[in-house]
């Protein structure tokens, strides 16, 4: 297949949501990417695009660039916002352990980002914080 | 996502169809607390779930919780491999019920 690129520009807004999903979906089946697979992405997207959107900016409104490159069984995305730096990574992974009366919700997203690409990193770079995951197939 | 419940006698059955994500997961965040309103078990059906996020374990976390303070129970069923998958990294096999 040929290579997929694209960038998105949203709106920092879970509305949003649904298109960034509905396009990573019509794009990893164009590349036969296996639907758990898909699921998988799809979940991690979601993780970090809501982050953005929940708390990436403050009062003012803001947008989310999301760059796509879907080649070789191998999807590469970034998601850029210029919020307020921080790095997600960088916080303590949550204790999977604990009862149901001690679980905390905060900070699971991307613990299952973590656990579910094949790398994820960040870098603050020309005033935005940019996320990038790897998945493969 | 689409939720029908069903009054099966001895407790509720949600059958959830779609993606339990961040903006659909109140919504059976509600129905299944709407359950617990009218029965003491209830019964989640995961057969047309393939997707969960962070949100939609939210959801299910308030559903146990809900179900211990009530002394009934909330059992999860049908689970897909994926969403196994997701509930054992998260933790999540060990608090949830599922059959």
């Amino acid at each position: 297949m040929e290579t997929i690129r694209k960038e998105l520009q949203l709106q920092a807004k879970t509305g949003e949501l649904d298109t960034l999903l509905g396009i990573l979906e019509a794009d990893l089946d164009e590349a036969g990417c296996p639907v758990d697979k898909q699921m998988a992405i799809g979940i991690c997207a979601e993780e970090i695009f809501v982050n953005i959107a929940n708390y990436a900016y403050e009062q003012e409104e803001g947008f989310a660039w999301i760059s796509e490159t879907v080649e070789d069984n191998k999807i590469s995305l970034c998601f850029r916002d210029s919020g307020k730096p921080y790095d997600p990574l960088a916080r303590e992974d949550p204790d999977t352990t604990l009862s149901a009366e001690e679980r905390q919700i905060g900070g699971l997203g991307v613990f299952m980002v973590k656990k579910m690409s094949d790398s994820v990193t960040y870098e603050y770079k020309e005033g935005k914080n940019c996320l990038a995951m790897v998945f493969s197939w | 996502m689409n939720i029908i419940s069903t009054d099966c006698e001895t407790h509720i059955r949600l059958m959830v169809d779609g993606r339990v994500d961040t903006n659909t997961s109140p919504q059976l965040q509600a129905a299944i607390l709407a359950a617990f309103q009218k029965k003491k078990d209830v019964v989640v059906d995961f057969l047309n779930v393939k997707y969960i996020s962070s949100a939609g374990l939210r959801a299910l976390l308030i559903g146990q919780k809900t179900a211990a303070s009530k002394r009934g129970s909330m059992k999860l069923t049908n689970v897909s491999s994926l969403v196994q998958e997701i509930l054992d990294m998260s933790g999540f096999s060990q608090i949830l019920v599922i059959e």
